[in-house]
């Protein structure tokens, strides 16, 4: 297969110069003979599962975070024996991802013992580290919540002088930033600490299976592991908890009854019981409301804690299922029930009994890791991140009151370091008395930068560059992107129709069983979804736990990004939708209001134009 | 095989001799191999599973034995055969011939006549037709048996009407059992006259909108999870004989939601000629040909059989199905023929993975291999 080499991507006109957005090392470059010939003998894919638009540059942190945290765990912790880390590049705003193989073989072996010894410790002592981490991370979290940004006084407090502190506030914001910076990438540290063990017993297992039943789908796999309490569901559950609440407590028609929360709010501080409502909601939303309406991994990304008539929403919209008179409890009984079938019914076509032996042993890993695989997701990119981004903002916010930026949000256009140089610039001129010099510099800079994400934005990028591989070991590149042969060919395909209004069938991964025909209703983000109607096919860029209330009232699901472990298709197969995950142009293609033929089974999308 | 007895038979009704000469599929089961041949205690035990099975009745080995000898044609057969040479296959033909020509030229004695006539009859009013179209073919005692097909041609008439043609058609399946290749056979294994029988079913013909064959494993891989099914427009033959390529489902075993449908370009179809009652090729029309000849759910329904099926003969089947186009979707789906799969039954499968390999072990070899992308 041919990939256009990487250093010939052409950069989008009035954009020259978009490299200084970026770290210096994202770039690919002609300068450096060796690094040039590395970089076009590698093969590059674009990271569209984590990121669907171009980059902002102060999101790339969590990009950093993950490049370093992948890597070192791989490489230098476990020393995962084939393959390194994985490199990264940004082409005109987009990441592109390389697995670096280990390419002597003798030095593969000699990687052998280590990976055993120190990964086997992880695996067999699972539960217990796992215990562990839940309590550093609840530490980490804790830390960053109690992290007081304050804006710069005129007049420091008396106290400062009584207590002999000395120390100033323009100081304490510098080492602020620098630990909110710190505690994100520590976060981090701590996400691949499991992860990628985590993956590879789970894409193992669902390997053994598809090993011995090579025409078994991947989503009946993953059934096998279904049905376990994760926290993933915590959040909605929380909802349908409210929900009940208010109709015991009799305030659940002033919910219904209003359209936003701003009316509901006061309406329910006025009644006794309204208050008492309100007190059960204050306790669920910490941390329980702390969940991202997308990924986590933007800026952009609203939790439920930053608005609260999302939340709002789904309550009032599980009152009203609840007077309709049905379940709206998860199904787990039914969901387990299925789960042991289908292990039982796979597990007795095995021939023989070493391979029953593997299969019991695989499984039992599988499941032992899967919590953590679902789990991290809720503590790092939907709790700990809500409360990142609002405490960003909050430095934002003094950078915009001392005039270095003009929005609070334009801070996303600036680099993380950029931003500890205009704190520098901000403290010293605010200790000095003067201007800081960055109120001229950093506007103007800014104003170019959105003109360059919008021509980003405008942009599709190719799927990969440089030179595909023979062989793929790196088990996150396997299980979260599904490179192969096909999936490669796919995704070209898709880059090259020109005229998307041409376009009758769409295909994606094979997230949840079923076909159904429907009206599809495209929502780009969780505001959107007020607006779906009972029957309709839901097409979405991704879901999250803060889109849960919607699957009672939908047919089917239509994602642009994820595999069959994302989160869409986990809960349609516990809702019994079909769903088609991982399209890559699902939104930009279809139309609110075209007929839909979703076959959930193979992956196909049909278009009825 | 050797010894083929005359042990006595639970399920067959009792006769003089102590066995039927007739009996219904029903009345079988898959232990009565010797008294109806494999194909009609197969069918028996379909039916007795629960299986929808298009009815019909056998003249047994007894009836095949008494029809023999009554008529004195196995004398003359033994006659015939005595000192024959298995290298000689210019005189087998002859004898062969011969044999046939006294076997098709005799008439059943008046008992047989009369309770085959009597079946035919029963079986009509079952199917609420006049005189109903049925199959004829034979069923020999060990043709499922691995390396033993000694019966030579498995003889099959289709759309055979009246109790006439259906004895007609009877007689020429029993002298099936004397065709020179399966004499020379017989001889070369060292197998006694005495020792050979024969079965002929009789069987209401499937008025087939749709037909074809059905595993109960991926032909291509062995895959034991999924069920393969092929189909084409009319009866099963087009798709037996692989004349057309034909519509291909490929269904979960364990959860029967269709995983693969390739909808095909299917240019001919096997149906009955009006005129002379033969089964014959006709072209498919045009906006037809590339239409989709089965429906899902009755994709779905016949997966749901095939899994029935094999859950009951424990092992892996290859069988072969029809819709009938004159009775309504929920009742229209039959099995017509089930026999076990031998090409991978067969195969020694060697393990996934080696004998106690760890979670760790498993893990670490996968990694080592990746995954090819070339």
């Amino acid at each position: 297969m041919k990939f256009p080499k990487p250093h010939d991507v052409k950069t989008i006109p009035g954009t020259e110069g978009w490299e200084r957005m970026y770290p210096y090392q994202y770039q690919f470059v002609t300068d450096d003979p060796e690094r040039h010939q590395y970089e076009e003998q590698a093969f590059w894919f674009y990271d569209g599962l984590h990121y669907p638009e171009a980059i902002y540059p102060f999101d790339t942190i969590w990009d950093e975070a993950w490049y370093l945290g992948l890597s070192q765990f791989n490489n230098r912790i476990f020393q995962v024996p084939p393959v390194r880390g994985v490199d990264h590049r940004i082409i005109n705003g987009y990441v592109y991802i390389s697995p670096v193989p280990v390419l002597d073989p003798e030095e593969v072996a000699s990687r052998v013992p280590n990976f055993m010894e120190r990964a086997g410790f992880y695996y067999q002592n699972w539960n217990e580290l796992e215990a562990k981490w839940e309590v550093k991370m609840r530490a980490l979290i804790k830390q960053i919540e109690d992290l007081p940004i304050s804006r710069l006084p005129d007049l420091e407090e008396l106290d400062v002088v009584l207590s002999g502190m000395g120390e100033s506030k323009g100081f304490h914001l510098l080492r602020t930033y620098d630990e909110l910076i710190n505690l994100g990438i520590q976060c981090w540290q701590y996400h691949f600490e499991f992860l990628n063990l985590g993956y590879a017993a789970y894409v193992f297992f669902l390997d053994f299976v598809q090993k011995l039943f090579p025409s078994a789908p991947l989503q009946r796999v993953t059934q096998m592991i279904a049905g376990i309490d994760v926290i993933m569901y915590r959040s909605d559950q929380e909802l349908k908890t409210l929900a009940k609440k208010a109709i015991e407590l009799g305030v659940d028609e002033v919910l219904t009854g209003c359209k936003h929360w701003r009316e509901a709010e006061p309406e329910l501080k006025a009644l006794a019981n309204g208050q008492k409502w309100l007190a059960e909601l204050e306790i669920a939303r910490y941390p329980w409301f702390h969940v991202s309406t997308g990924t986590g991994w933007s800026h952009v990304d609203k939790s439920w804690n930053d608005d609260l008539n999302i939340p709002f929403l789904g309550i009032s919209s599980y009152i009203e299922q609840l007077r309709q008179g049905t379940d709206i409890e998860r199904p787990l009984e039914k969901v387990r029930a299925e789960r042991d079938r289908i292990t039982q019914e796979y597990r007795s076509l095995i021939a023989s009994e070493d391979d029953k032996q593997t299969f019991d042993n695989l499984l039992a890993t599988a499941k032992t890791v899967f919590p953590y695989v679902e789990n991290h997701m809720f503590y790092v990119e939907h709790w700990f991140h809500t409360v990142f981004w609002k405490k960003m903002r909050e430095v934002a916010a003094i950078m915009h009151e001392h005039g270095l930026i003009e929005e609070v949000e334009d801070i996303w256009y600036l680099r993380r370091d950029e931003i500890k140089q205009g704190l520098w610039d901000l403290v010293t001129a605010w200790a000095t008395g003067v201007k800081p010099r960055g109120a001229k510099v950093w506007p103007p800079e800014i104003a170019w930068r959105k003109g360059v994400m919008e021509k980003f934005q405008a942009w599709s990028p190719p799927p990969a560059v440089g030179t595909a591989p023979e062989v793929i070991n790196e088990p996150f590149t396997i299980v979260l992107w599904g490179v192969t042969n096909s999936s490669i060919a796919d995704w070209s395909q898709v880059q090259e129709v020109t005229d998307p209004d041409s376009i009758t069938t769409l295909k994606g991964f094979a997230g949840s069983p079923g076909i159904v025909t429907g009206r599809a209703r495209v929502c780009r983000s969780v505001e959107d979804i007020s607006q779906l109607e009972e029957g309709e096919v839901l097409v979405a860029p991704t879901t999250s736990p803060s889109w849960a209330p919607i699957f009672s009232k939908i047919k089917a699901v239509v994602t642009d990004v994820g595999g069959v472990m994302s989160h869409a298709a986990i809960v349609c197969r516990e809702y019994g939708l079909p769903a088609v995950v991982g399209t890559g142009h699902g939104t930009k293609v279809i139309k609110t209001g075209m007929m839909l033929r979703v076959d959930g089974s193979s992956g196909v999308i049909t278009i009825d134009r | 095989m050797k010894n083929t007895s005359s042990r006595q038979h639970a399920n067959a009704p009792a006769t003089a001799s102590g066995l039927p000469l007739v009996c219904w599929f029903e009345e079988c089961r898959k232990d009565a191999v010797e008294l109806v041949g494999g194909k009609c205690s197969s069918l028996g035990e379909l039916i007795n599973a629960g299986v929808r099975v298009p009815p019909g009745f056998a003249l047994t080995t007894e009836g095949y034995r008494r029809f023999m000898s009554e008529a004195g044609i196995d004398r003359e057969v033994r006659a015939l055969l005595a000192g024959a040479d298995p290298g000689n296959l210019d005189k087998l033909e002859l004898a062969s011939s011969q044999i046939r020509e006294l076997i098709e030229s005799h008439p059943f004695s008046h008992e047989i006549e009369d309770l085959v006539a009597e079946s035919y009859r029963k079986l009509s009013v079952r199917s609420c037709l006049p005189a109903v179209p049925v199959a004829v073919r034979s069923s020999a005692t060990a043709e499922d048996l691995p390396g033993a097909s000694f019966a030579g041609q498995q003889d099959t008439y289709l759309w055979i009407r009246g109790a006439d043609e259906v004895l007609h058609h009877m007689r020429r399946c029993v002298s099936s059992l004397y065709t020179a290749r399966a004499i020379a056979y017989r001889i070369g294994q060292g197998y006694h006259d005495d020792q050979v029988a024969i079965s002929v079913g009789v069987q209401k013909m499937a008025n087939s909108f749709t037909a074809g064959v059905m595993f109960t494993l991926h032909p291509g891989n062995g895959d034991r999870s999924v069920i393969v099914i092929d189909a084409n427009y009319g009866f099963g033959e087009s798709v037996v004989s692989g004349e057309v390529t034909p519509d291909n489902f490929v269904v979960n075993k364990i959860t029967l939601d269709i995983l693969q449908r390739t909808i095909s370009q299917k240019e001919i179809y096997y149906t009955v000629d009006q005129a002379t009652q033969v089964s014959r090729p006709i072209e498919v029309p045009l906006e037809r040909q590339k239409v989709q000849s089965l429906m899902d759910d009755e994709v779905c329904e016949l997966a749901w059989m095939g899994k029935e099926i094999e859950k009951h003969y424990g092992r892996p089947m290859d069988i072969e199905w029809a819709v009938d186009k004159d009775l309504p979707f929920g009742g229209n789906i039959f099995i017509l023929q089930a026999r076990p799969e031998t090409v991978w039954s067969q195969k020694q499968q060697s393990p996934a993975a080696k004998p106690g390999t760890s979670a760790m072990d498993y893990i670490l070899s996968s990694m080592l291999q990746g995954k090819r992308l070339a």
